[in-house]
């Protein structure tokens, strides 16, 4: 009994005391109630006299995007539009009437302005018309009185300095489509996009930044009588990218009026440096809605220029794909450092026939050997001894056949077929096929990107993954630096004989690409040639002594090269891609030795201002110049561009 | 001095038989109370009915609804005895961890948060009823605890388990404003039962200290997620639009108000959903600070009769049972409260009994059944053996 005494006489002194804090508490909330609700009644009053505050929001400026070095890549233009308030008008139909006297507006706009007016919250204003002219303006302020509701403010729309030559990487914005606008009322916004691809895709959040809101007072009539409080928001981060204007303006020009891809990527880090597709095509028409002869005509384009060349082209990787298989040799012990194999200029398996290049008889060689003449002879017995599993595993270990976890959208993985993918596909996998392997065609197809993945890792030796986002609202990102990277599983020992093999393709005589070594001191590129057939022609694929240049164009093969410099000290890996190219000794190897020369030379890597301090981008860049970007200019002379703009 | 004869008279004649009639066992239910939930509830079809601009519909009529039936399961609560609803501490404890873990792996997401599921076409938040049950598990525990046990630091770590359990479950929902009002409760049980003041002192200071030390060592991205975590989804328009909007109506209302059905930032929607957790800002612009007391004075009211419930009561389970359910109810007002007046970031709380929606209001009429059946059984013979 004496301990339930003392137990409850405990409990009954806590419960008061908690019961007592509890009091003050409700005290606490009562004071500051009597404080909002009395003390500050007449400042929140005036803030909601019945009818006479609207509050609308407005939409952020969205962030602007630069390349590492600050060149503006996508910028904000300024432009006039007429935005409609359903809260200051007594009569929404009467007054869309009256402006569409004044503006023409065609029947599809006035059913969207309808839909809106409907469906949008009071604070959330409705876009009539933007883009609007001198003389429409000057005849919606002289009729101002008519017009209660409608408000005139200048708006922002995206403008690419540089156009078709970074399209696909910066990507484009277009307007968010009705259950966009639903499902985030500030996507609602006038004014406000969606990235739909590249960067702009990719970091569309930190891009977009949030609403500011006006509170205005108004009269019975609608009209503003003045402005109460307002808050201008916060406008999107500055996205900056890891690309070098200059290099990516000089792989475009050196790309010339080839489709074709050319990337350069930090092998220390992943960061992308230049990623060249062309053709491109001109990323502001999205912003306005793209014309529709413009859009049938990019349809019909059998260049088509809309897609992402350097992320979602699929290509047979042809030679460069040897190292790979090399790799996979070495690791699984199939090949030895010390192995020969004897190439007498082609190879028989079963009743099939496998020439080597030109019929050419290598005779008894190495590794290294094999891929500085790229002997396809060698990489036939290497594949068949290795198997299809163990190069799809190095593949993959390499970037090639793998999701690289982009950061924008649209990346493919590519393919490098297992057996288990042959079966899931219901298809009979012969030894043939994993010959075929050992040489880059059949069923593999790879992303250039993943090429210069491949190239990055062998080169580096760490498992680096391509990016393009440096820095977002100034911040470096995860993945800048080469200790944000892991090692890769892969021996030292093997890498560095395939890098040696590599160093033979271009700077000894009898290697595939001496003609497109670098002439620079002390610093010498490697790479890998690659010549990929894209046809079917099984008499072209048996003879293998076709003469490409006499064949039709879009039954050449691929020119393809793969290479990273210094070899001392890697830093720049590329993977250059010319359709059609026909000999990628000739056709890829000449472009990525000048970029490599460029990356050498200017050594962008790492850097957040150009080596000397001068912009580089000045190299060649197409005729809009970054400087046309209005940032704060005049509102009449952004008008005025925005017309010249429009032509 | 009426009430402490009374109270030593029952001492003297405990009640024995157990099945004591269930018409004495319903007049002793504590009708003020009955009759503060009752109004609270009024108050809230008032402001539902405001909500949806004057009409009964779609929000006052089918909350009136909810409520009638949970009033009705909360008088057959009160008549079950307090021994048996304590034999079920245990299991209901069991329950209500195993529909947390069913709602995280077959939950849906409202407000950035994996918090509702629906069983048999019920929407039900396990988080909600976590808190009784945890103040059930807690009280069954230390109703054989003596104060010296109480002193016991091993004896403590079971409770202490009790509660990181189910607080770290509702944390990973995430929502961070119900896992601390589940620790707080746990804390104030504990603190009832016994537990030395200078144990609290010491896990505050543990905290308080270790706290800026691992933020500091956070990664940018990381604490990011935290100020997301804190806050998902409560804010969607940014520029702390809702805040603002709900201080204008709060001071538009000024002392008498603008009158039923008149308030302006009501009327016109100003803030999205404000029948859920905003809904305290109808009634003070349209009924103004003498409102707003009136419905304050009710909340702390059945705050306070908790805590004589809790007082008068003969033995531990009932008392720190009341204590919870006490206690919870005063933390909902409190959160609530606090972010309607922009005092506090956390969302995703409502007024309970006011606040539209079935789960909360479902959730707090059982704590208020356990409550009675406390307060009709609080004179039984519950001895520390029948555990």
């Amino acid at each position: 009994m004496k301990r339930e005494i003392t137990s409850r006489a405990s409990f009954s002194r806590r419960a008061v005391l908690i019961g007592a804090a509890q009091f003050g508490l409700f005290g606490a909330i009562a004071t500051k109630l009597y404080n909002l609700q009395v003390v500050q009644h007449g400042k929140y009053a005036t803030l909601a006299q019945a009818n006479s505050i609207s509050e609308r929001l407005i939409a952020p400026e969205r962030g602007i995007i630069t390349d590492r070095f600050g060149v503006i890549l996508a910028g904000n233009q300024q432009h006039w539009r007429a935005l409609f308030m359903k809260a200051q008008c007594p009569d929404p139909e009467a007054v869309l009437d009256n402006f569409s006297k004044l503006v023409a507006l065609s029947d599809d706009e006035r059913a969207r302005i309808d839909t809106d007016i409907a469906d949008r919250p009071q604070y959330i204003p409705v876009l009539l018309k933007d883009f609007l002219q001198w003389p429409d303006m000057a005849a919606i302020e002289v009729n101002t009185p008519n017009l209660p509701g409608v408000i005139i403010e200048v708006g922002t729309s995206r403008i690419y300095p540089f156009g078709a030559a970074l399209s696909h990487t910066v990507g484009y914005v277009g307007r968010p489509n009705r259950a966009e606008a639903k499902s985030d009322t500030v996507l609602a916004l006038p004014g406000m996009r969606i990235g739909r691809a590249g960067a702009e895709a990719g970091q569309d959040q930190p891009l977009r930044g949030a609403p500011g809101f006006v509170q205005t007072e108004t009269n019975v009539h609608g009209e503003v009588v003045r402005e109460v409080a307002s808050d201008g928001g916060t406008g999107g981060q500055t996205v900056t990218l890891s690309i070098d204007t200059g290099m990516q303006a000089m792989a475009l020009q050196r790309l010339g009026a080839l489709p074709g891809v050319a990337v350069v990527m930090d092998a220390q880090n992943g960061e992308i440096l230049a990623m060249a597709s062309n053709p491109g095509f001109d990323p502001s028409l999205f912003d306005k809605g793209v014309p529709t002869d413009v859009w049938k005509g990019w349809m019909a384009d059998p260049s088509h220029p809309l897609q992402d060349r350097t992320i979602s082209g699929l290509y047979a990787p042809g030679s460069t794909f040897k190292p790979t298989v090399a790799l996979a040799a070495l690791k699984s012990g199939s090949l030895t450092p010390d192995s020969y194999l004897t190439c007498t200029g082609s190879f028989t398996l079963g009743d099939h026939l496998f020439w080597c290049d030109n019929h050419v008889a290598h005779g008894t060689i190495n590794l290294t050997t094999a891929l500085q003449v790229s002997c396809d002879v060698f990489f036939y017995q290497v594949a068949l001894g290795v198997g299809e599993n163990n190069i799809s595993a190095m593949a993959k270990q390499l970037g090639i056949g793998t999701d690289l976890q982009m950061d924008m959208p649209h990346a493919s993985p590519g393919l490098v077929p297992t057996l288990d993918w042959a079966r899931a596909h219901n298809i009979h996998w012969a030894p043939g096929n994993t010959v075929v392997q050992g040489i880059g065609q059949g069923y593999t197809q790879v992303t250039p990107v993943a090429l210069a993945t491949m190239m990055a890792r062998v080169a580096s030796g760490l498992a680096v993954g391509p990016h393009i986002t440096r820095r977002v609202g100034g911040a470096l990102q995860v993945g800048a630096n080469a200790a944000d990277w892991p090692a890769l599983d892969v021996d030292d020992r093997h890498l560095a004989l395939v890098r040696q093999g590599l160093f033979e393709v271009v700077n000894t005589p009898q290697g595939t690409a001496f003609a497109a070594r670098l002439m620079l001191p002390n610093v010498q590129m490697a790479g890998k040639t690659g010549t990929a057939q894209v046809h079917n022609d099984s008499a072209a694929e048996k003879m293998k002594n076709f003469d490409a240049e006499k064949m039709a164009f879009l039954d050449r093969p691929n020119g393809l090269f793969v290479g990273f410099a210094p070899y001392d000290n890697p830093r720049y890996a590329t993977a250059v891609i010319v359709e059609h190219g026909n000999w990628g000794a000739k056709s890829a190897a000449p472009i990525a030795r000048d970029l490599l020369t460029y990356a050498v030379l200017n050594d962008p890597a790492g850097r957040d201002a150009p080596l000397g301090g001068q912009p580089t981008a000045s190299i060649s860049v197409p005729a809009i110049a970054a400087t046309d970007v209005p940032a704060n200019a005049d509102n009449g002379t952004a008008v005025a561009s925005t017309t010249t703009q429009t032509q | 001095m009426n009430t402490i004869d009374s109270y030593a008279i029952s001492l003297h004649r405990p009640f024995r038989d157990r099945s004591f009639g269930l018409v004495r066992k319903f007049l002793r239910i504590n009708w003020l109370f009955v009759l503060c939930v009752c109004a609270l509830a009024g108050v809230g079809y008032a402001a539902m009915y405001s909500a949806a601009g004057g009409a009964s519909t779609p929000y006052a009529n089918s909350q009136l609804y909810r409520f009638l039936a949970s009033l009705l399961l909360m008088l057959a609560l009160a008549l079950v005895d307090i021994r048996l609803i304590a034999k079920l501490s245990w299991p209901s404890y069991l329950l209500g961890i195993l529909l947390l873990v069913a709602v995280a792996k077959f939950g849906h997401t409202g407000l950035g948060a994996k918090r509702w599921m629906t069983i048999g076409g019920v929407e039900i938040q396990p988080s909600e009823l976590m808190k009784l049950f945890l103040a059930m598990g807690l009280a069954a525990w230390f109703h054989r605890a003596s104060y010296e046990r109480a002193g016991n630091v091993f004896f403590l770590i079971p409770p202490i388990l009790l509660i990181l359990l189910p607080v770290g479950l509702i944390l990973k929902e995430p929502n961070l404003g119900t896992a601390v009002i589940t620790a707080a409760i746990g804390g104030t049980i504990m603190a009832g039962a016994g537990v030395r003041w200078w144990k609290f002192a010491l896990v505050f200071a543990v905290i308080a200290i270790a706290a800026p030390v691992l933020y500091h060592h956070l990664h940018d991205y990381q604490r990011a997620r935290i100020v997301t975590f804190m806050n998902p989804g409560s804010d969607p328009l940014g520029a702390g639009y809702n805040i603002i909007q709900s201080k204008i109506a709060l001071g538009s209302g000024g002392f008498s108000g603008q009158g039923f059905l008149h308030g302006t930032q009501n009327q016109l929607n100003f803030l999205p959903e404000k029948q859920t957790d905003f809904v305290f800002t109808i009634i003070a612009e349209e009924f103004g600070f003498i409102g707003s007391i009136a419905v304050l004075g009710l909340l702390f009211g059945i705050v306070s009769i908790a805590f004589y419930t809790a007082l008068r009561c003969n033995h531990q389970y009932g008392r720190l049972v009341a204590l919870g359910i006490g206690t919870n109810f005063f933390l909902y007002c409190f959160v609530n409260l606090s972010m309607v007046m922009g005092l506090i970031p956390v969302g995703g709380v409502p007024l309970p009994l006011i606040s539209y929606g079935g789960s909360a209001l479902t959730a707090v009429m059982l704590g208020f059944g356990v409550l009675m059946s406390v307060h009709v059984h609080r004179d039984v013979e519950f001895a520390v053996e029948e555990f």
